[in-house]
């Protein structure tokens, strides 16, 4: 009787367990490489919005406190997002002809808010309070990244739970004193965590890490 | 007197054969090996696997409404999260266990009559899995999302809970369809090769080669196939004790009156291994017949079934009367309540049949005269199987229903789903059983070749002596 398969199908057999177990190894690379790319979290990528605004320009170079525009940051749960008119306190007075400016002149005539794009936007099911945070000294950037050098605003964390956890579980890694919160140019000092250290201990910072402190 | 008395001892312990007269190592292989190959596709197989697939598809049905609609099509509810999805789980679980039992533990101690049933329990072990393995998941609300019970490197830095009895389910009954699956798969590739080597048409030749990896039957091949069989026997052993342990820990671990018991892991082995010979019997009363196994499956491998399941029935039993005393021997309000409910609450009927089924009626087994009637014992195996199933009822929906606090208290009632959902996975069930019996060698060639040819020189030897 005739063999059934030829001599080669013993290395092909052998090639395919090898073969089956580096497509299984570079499957899972390539899903993480995905998980983690700025493709899929939008981390680092810019957001094309209504009016062009530059946070280098008005957080940065003119130095404009956080809290003149994102009034609630450390009141309530939410940062706040500015009405027209916080913007025509200035733009009323200055670059009143600017082409750029005119959705935002637009909008202060007609009464109906300038729709931005959400850069930073947790999922529903995540409560996040703002106010604690800057109020038990975690910095804006520690979060937001280099606000004050970025000309159009991206997302500078994943967002992923793992990328909050990052901070609960070492606070004293993050934590600055209080008066340097709305700091943009903050540089976390060599001594970091031993004053990240004290700083937890001096208010009172808990690791907290249920479930039910952010999934409510 | 004491020649007599010896002679009666003589003539009641000869056995039985395990094996028809006149059986020699061709016409093993000749039997076994034509019903896949040669005896082709017959009406009964296409009607029994048709009834099957009509079955499957409604487990479709059911799978789809579910991912529509979620859960909300069972009647599952708060008091009762927990009704005929761990019930169908715990049940089908627990009939793969004879399969291991089978398979494993009597190949480490050499009982012989194991060999012509080993290859379909290990079978019925691995759909019975398979559905089982289908209810969790699918209870789970959001099926797509499975691989949270798996620790995985994730982006959301969290492992499972390990603390939780649930993700050791996960463990416990992957690892057990891993190690069956590969116990019978090892199991098969010499008959793999048998029929390989027996196949007319091209197609089967090449699909049974490849499944046969390259089998020659050199002395190499034996001596790894026979290493190989033992490290899994030793392997999958512990599984027949641990799988339904931890499966009983889903329940012992959680504080409901009903569930808090320490009794609970004997127990669930003990039912496990009565409803998997149950399941057994159901399958191979039918099986022997319509394919003329008799020769094979023997009387005496019925009656040493029927044995099992009387001894592991009794096991059972014991543990229902010593859970009905801790009841009230604790002297806890909710323990003693929780007893009362069963067997006089809304669901008694569900409790005394559970009671006739799994205790009462299989007591027939004591009598040698039942054990030896095909009918008596295939009826008694599907009660058994009933049985099984209502115990798993009344422990989590009778348990669940009333526990602490009366304002809680509700009833469950099924939904034409949660039927549906089940007679769906035993349409799994048989289907991947028919595509079994109809492709694969049901009864393991080699085994029973190597047991005829022990029995051979068995009687030479005594020839030779007498």
């Amino acid at each position: 009787m005739a063999q059934v398969f030829h001599r080669s199908s013993n290395m092909i057999s052998r090639a395919s367990i090898l073969g089956a177990l580096l497509f299984l190894g570079g499957l899972s690379c390539a899903l993480w490489g995905i998980t983690m790319s700025p493709w899929y979290t939008e981390q680092n990528v810019t957001r094309q919005q209504p009016v062009p605004f530059s946070h280098r320009h008005h957080a940065g170079e003119l130095g404009i406190d956080c809290r003149y525009c994102h009034t609630s940051v450390d009141k309530s749960s939410f940062a706040g997002l500015p009405p027209t008119q916080t913007c025509m306190t200035c733009h009323s007075q200055i670059w009143t002809n600017a082409s750029m400016l005119e959705p935002v002149r637009a909008s202060y005539r007609t009464d109906q808010s300038i729709s931005w794009t959400r850069v930073n936007a947790l999922p529903d099911f995540v409560y996040f309070d703002h106010s604690i945070h800057v109020s038990k000294g975690i910095g804006c950037t520690t979060c937001h990244g280099p606000i004050a050098e970025m000309p159009l605003t991206y997302r500078a964390g994943t967002l992923y739970m793992s990328w909050c956890l990052e901070c609960h579980r070492q606070p004293e890694k993050y934590v600055r004193p209080k008066a340097e919160v709305f700091n943009p140019f903050y540089k976390p000092p060599a001594n970091q965590l031993e004053l990240g250290r004290q700083l937890v201990k001096e208010y009172k910072i808990q690791s907290l890490q249920y479930c039910s402190t952010c999934h409510r | 007197m004491d020649s007599e008395g010896s002679q009666k001892i003589a003539v009641a312990s000869a056995p039985e054969p395990l094996i028809g007269p006149g059986h020699t190592l061709e016409t093993v292989t000749d039997k076994i090996s034509s019903i896949v190959l040669t005896r082709g596709t017959t009406p009964g197989w296409v009607f029994g696997f048709a009834i099957a697939f009509c079955l499957l598809m409604l487990l479709n049905v059911v799978i789809t409404l579910l991912m529509v609609y979620g859960v909300g099509i069972w009647g599952i509810n708060i008091p009762v999260g927990w009704a005929f999805a761990i019930t169908n789980f715990v049940w089908w679980i627990g009939i793969g266990h004879a399969g291991t039992l089978i398979s494993a533990i009597l190949l480490l101690l050499h009982q012989k009559w194991r060999t012509s049933i080993n290859r379909f329990a290990e079978a019925m072990t691995i759909f019975a899995v398979m559905c089982a393995g289908m209810f969790p998941l699918l209870h789970m609300g959001r099926p797509w999302l499975f691989f949270y019970l798996m620790p995985y490197p994730n982006p959301m830095w969290l492992w499972p809970q390990f603390r939780s009895p649930l993700v050791w389910d996960v463990f416990a009954v992957s690892t057990y369809f891993t190690v069956s699956l590969l116990f019978w798969f090892v199991g098969l590739i010499p008959d793999l090769a048998t029929l390989r080597d027996r196949a007319k048409n091209r197609a089967a030749q090449v699909i049974y080669g490849m499944l046969s990896m390259g089998w020659r039957g050199s002395a190499v091949h034996w001596s790894r196939y026979e290493f190989a069989s033992l490290l899994l026997a030793g392997l999958a052993t512990p599984l027949v004790v641990s799988v339904h342990t931890v499966v009983s820990f889903d329940f012992t671990i959680a504080i409901v009156p009903g569930w808090h018991s320490t009794i609970f892991p004997p127990y669930f082995v003990a039912g496990a291994i009565y409803s998997g010979f149950a399941m057994v019997l159901t399958l191979a009363i039918p099986i022997r017949k319509y394919y003329h196994l008799e020769d094979l499956v023997t009387m005496r491998h019925l009656n040493i079934m029927a044995k099992v399941m009387l001894a592991t029935g009794i096991i059972v039993a014991y543990a229902y009367i010593v859970e009905t005393f801790m009841a009230f021997y604790s002297a806890n309000l909710y323990e003693r309540y929780m007893m009362m409910n069963r067997m006089t609450g809304p669901y008694a009927v569900v409790y005394w049949a559970l009671v006739a089924c799994n205790l009462v009626i299989p007591q027939a087994l004591w009598s040698g005269r039942v054990r030896r009637s095909i009918p008596a014992l295939f009826l008694i195996s599907l009660v058994v199987n009933v049985g099984m199933w209502l115990e798993r009822f009344v422990i989590i929906v009778v348990s669940l229903h009333r526990e602490f606090v009366p304002s809680k208290w509700d009833m469950f009632y099924p939904t034409r789903w949660d039927w549906a959902t089940y007679v769906g996975t035993i349409g799994l069930f048989f289907t991947l059983f028919y595509l079994f019996i109809r492709f694969l060698p049901m009864i393991s060639i080699v085994e029973v070749r190597s047991l005829v040819h022990e029995t051979n020189e068995e009687k030479l030897h005594s020839k030779l002596h007498s």
